[in-house]
């Protein structure tokens, strides 16, 4: 019986989970300094002068603790809060609760933030769950800045007797603070991913839009409410957060779930012995980092990694396993009916439309030259309309790479398969893909 | 939307001509015009938002706030107006007849939640900090009256047209048709009514600025839901494609997972599984064979007896199957399941030998769809045995390779239900598709090993 393969851990090497204490980037150092330092200042000023309206600051701080308990992991491992976060920001925008007035300083916002986000933390750090230090920290800048522009006017007596003027400040105010989460969490993953930053925040805003929207209007709403209610407001308007909070958890789960499987069954190539194991998983890693390097936003990079799981799905209607599984090594033909029997299979679920094309593509050349066939002599002049897209030539690529290079970590043999499709760039790899693949490559052994 | 009986066209007359003579009874003085306007938009956005129940029979929209509201702000018959601007909803689907019975419904019952609350005692305008808490027990009122009206109307409506054709219609629905109320999408629309009160509220403080703020989280939730579930549907499709690229290479057991996925989920219904458990077990017969990738195919092909290392091969299947889908977070009893379906229930399975309740539960479920879906399937060495000649072959191994309740409950079910069996293998003359020599799901025709004794 032939050794079959597959049966080695799959390395959950891609973006382990770090421990507060392990930041290595510096951006995210930077701004959970920033934060800490801002924090430790306004608690230390709030200790001074005492709590003002401890009733209300107390039912503040319990739902911005309880808002981080239920924290939510969105696709793309993105960590927020909406209820901790709304309730913070309601309550830098609080004018009246009921009759009463209330009139506590931007400090003591901050310090209220700060004091909810850490108790609610500790749930998660006791069932072992990292806090991730950079998105409170970001949460809580936001609020900062909210409560630095808005606390000193609710005092003003023009905001008090014109609600246009208030309503309109508070709405732009919180526009604000959740352009600026989006800003912050963009810039984060720019250092943490290398992505661009325009795609990123593009990608950011693209996520967070409709959650965004429903934490504004919910602190709006209890701001608001609370002058007609009171506290009830709180409780009130938490509610329908609640809800949107759990539909989100939902659809998150089952994004998750997705991508688990689609990587699960990916690996049937590699048990059934037809590629060399862990080669899907190496390949998509791969394909998804040059991606980023080519400025792929998300839905695309998503499409590009199941692609990359599933380009060899293909080669399971073979007869017989190709030798080592490498396809960069048979004829053409055969590359290509791999192709198209694995865009078979992927149009086959209906909804991975253009994952399947990108499958069906993946090994069509950069460049058609004809092979100087039609009298074109070899000048190599591109077919514009029949390139093929820049996920398949990224698939192809990174799949070429990967069967030459294998597991190995050897940055010399790593450096001679690059030399080698650099080679190839006048007609089978996209140049530009290339380069970025090679990005990638050098900059993966200098970490390592 | 075909023919309707005489009673079902006088039920419907009857709304539709009570709801107009009490609109057009008045009165109109006083009404706030701007209001009903800016109100009857937001009924007509949130019903041109409306989602979809059961197969288009019936939608639901969340306009129960803005309505509710309109109860609070402008009276009974400003409401009624406001309910019927359900007729201006831009959505494609309803037919005439329906379209004028739900504007007629709803002005109906926002009609009557109006005067409900006024009896009990609400007074018509903005409210302020002095309406609270006396303004609650009319408003709740209200509320109840309005969603038990909208309900009522429409089951009766539904309950009316059932033989022949069932109404979409623009509100929460029933189980079936005339069956009765779903009690969740009852709680769901008096939750939707209370934030009618809220808005009212609100608006004191804000103007038409409130009714914005507080539909924006709930549109966000319905949109969330929304996306959950068509992330559902592409998920199973994708499940259900890389399922059958497994099983395409042999044409014998081409949809084998599907149906024994299928069988699971009628003997799990018919034992009366809890609803999730239904949903993994139906993943766990799509996915119980995955394993067999990872044996040879020239083992499978064999048509001889076996050496024992060739046996050792296919009894490692479920744990190579495992291997794989170990990683699928949810799955988690469907994981024992599939590592186990192999098992008998005498104790002479593989890969642990485990016997009687040692044996989970979805592995023993799985292990009498698997072995059923064989049998009455066409194979290389015999054609597909009828049903029930396969349900004496599950009672003849009941007690020592099956579990006797599941093999009594699939039974049940199949009488009731009855069976798909798959059409007889085409067999093409391409070289990409082998078969299978030897079934090692088929009870009635173990797997031959060279003893090696």
């Amino acid at each position: 019986m032939s050794d079959l393969a597959g049966r080695t851990p799959a390395h959950s090497s891609r973006e382990m989970r770090r421990y507060p204490w392990q930041i290595r980037d510096s951006g995210q150092l930077l701004l959970v300094v920033a934060a800490g330092v801002w924090m430790v200042a306004a608690v230390a000023q709030t200790a001074a002068k005492g709590l003002q309206d401890p009733r209300i600051a107390i039912a503040f701080g319990a739902l911005i603790a309880f808002g981080e308990v239920l924290r939510l992991n969105l696709p793309g491992d993105r960590e927020t809060a909406p209820i901790g976060f709304a309730g913070a920001l309601a309550y830098a925008l609080l004018i009246n609760v009921g009759t009463q007035f209330v009139q506590h300083s931007a400090e003591q916002v901050v310090t209220v933030a700060t004091i909810g986000m850490i108790i609610g933390a500790l749930p998660h750090l006791a069932v072992g769950r990292p806090a991730r230090l950079s998105g409170m920290a970001a949460r809580l800048l936001c609020v900062a800045c909210v409560a630095y522009i808005f606390r000193p006017l609710a005092g003003n007596s023009a905001v008090e007797r014109h609600w246009g003027l208030a309503v309109t400040l508070m709405t732009a105010l919180t526009v604000l603070a959740l352009l600026l989460e989006a800003v912050l969490t963009a810039l984060l993953r720019v250092d943490e991913q290398r992505a661009r930053f325009r795609v990123a925040l593009v990608d950011e805003m693209r996520v967070q839009l409709p959650l965004g929207a429903a934490v504004g209007a919910s602190a709006l709403l209890i701001a608001f409410a609370a002058e007609v209610m009171g506290l009830a407001a709180l409780a009130v308007f938490t509610a329908p957060l609640l809800v949107t909070q759990v539909a989100f958890r939902r659809y998150a789960g089952i994004r998750a779930t997705y991508l688990q499987t689609v990587r699960a069954l990916a690996k049937v190539t590699e048990i059934g012995g037809y590629v060399e194991a862990g080669h899907s998983e190496r390949v998509s890693r791969l394909a998804v980092a040059i991606g980023r390097e080519l400025g792929i936003h998300e839905p695309q990079l998503l499409e590009l990694e199941y692609a990359a799981l599933m380009h060899d799905i293909g080669q399971l209607s073979l007869h017989d396993p190709i030798p080592g599984g490498a396809t960069v090594l048979v004829s053409r033909q055969d590359q290509q009916r791999i192709a198209e029997l694995g865009a078979d299979v992927i149009r086959q679920a209906q909804v991975l439309g253009s994952v399947a094309e990108i499958v069906r593509r993946q090994n069509e050349p950069y460049r058609d030259t004809g092979h100087a066939a039609n009298g074109r002599a070899g000048l190599a002049e591109p077919y514009q309309g029949s390139r093929p897209p820049l996920s398949s030539r990224i698939i192809k690529a990174a799949n070429a790479f990967d069967d030459l290079v294998g597991s190995s970590l050897d940055p010399g043999r790593a450096a001679a398969a690059v030399q080698r499709l650099r080679l190839d760039t006048a007609s089978e790899y996209d140049p530009a893909t290339v380069e970025a693949l090679s990005r990638v490559v050098t900059r993966r052994s200098v970490m390592l | 939307m075909g023919k309707l009986s005489r009673v079902a066209l006088l039920y419907i007359g009857a709304v539709v001509v009570s709801a107009v003579v009490l609109v057009a009874r008045g009165p109109f003085a006083g009404l706030r015009w701007q209001y009903v306007v800016f109100l009857g938009i937001l009924v007509i956005v949130s019903e041109s938002r409306a989602t979809q129940l059961r197969q288009g029979q019936l939608t639901w929209s969340s306009s129960s706030a803005a309505m509710l509201a309109s109860v609070v702000l402008v009276g009974p018959v400003g409401a009624a107006i406001v309910g019927a601007c359900t007729a201006l909803g831009l959505r494609r689907g309803p037919s005439l007849l329906q379209r004028v019975f739900n504007t007629s419904m709803y002005a109906l019952s926002a009609y009557l939640a109006g005067r409900v609350f006024l009896a009990c005692g609400g007074h018509v305008g903005l409210p302020s900090e002095k309406s609270f808490p006396g303004i609650i027990a009319p408003f709740a009122a209200a509320a109840v009256i309005h969603v038990a009206a909208n309900h009522g109307l429409l089951s009766g409506v539904l309950w009316l047209t059932r033989p022949r054709d069932r109404m979409s219609s623009g509100s929460p629905g029933a189980q079936g048709p005339g069956v009765g109320l779903s009690a969740r999408l009852l709680l769901t629309d008096i939750g939707y009514a209370a934030y009618g009160l809220l808005m009212a509220a609100l608006w004191s403080v804000v103007g038409f600025f409130a009714p914005l703020l507080v539909l924006i989280p709930l549109f966000v939730a319905r949109w969330a839901v929304a996306q959950f579930v068509e992330q559902q549907k592409a998920y199973e499709a994708t499940v259900g494609a890389l399922c059958q690229a497994v099983e395409t290479k042999d044409f014998y057991t081409r949809g084998h997972s599907d149906r024994v996925s299928r069988g699971s989920v009628m003997i799990a219904r018919e034992v009366g599984m809890r609803g999730e458990r239904v949903e993994a077990i139906r993943y766990a017969g799509m996915l119980h064979d995955v394993g067999k990738l990872g044996v040879p195919t020239k083992v499978l092909q064999k048509t001889g007896k076996l050496t024992e290392e060739e046996y050792a091969a296919i009894q490692l299947h479920p744990m190579r199957g495992l291997d794989i889908v170990r990683e699928i977070g949810f799955l988690d009893e469907a994981l024992a399941g599939i590592m186990h379906h192999h098992e008998r229930i005498d104790g002479r399975g593989y890969p642990m030998g485990l016997a009687g309740d040692e044996i989970p539960e979805f592995a023993r479920v799985l292990a009498v769809a698997d072995a059923f879906d064989s049998m009455t399937s066409t194979r290389s060495y015999r054609g597909a045995r009828p049903v029930a000649e396969a349900i004496e072959e599950l009672r003849k191994w009941s007690g020592t390779q099956f579990d006797p309740a599941f093999v009594d409950a699939f039974v049940a079910a199949l009488k009731r239900e009855g069976w798909q069996r798959p059409e007889p293998p085409v067999l093409a003359t391409d070289d990409l598709a082998t078969v299978t020599a030897q079934d090692h799901d088929d009870p009635g025709a173990p797997l031959r090993v060279i003893d090696s004794l």
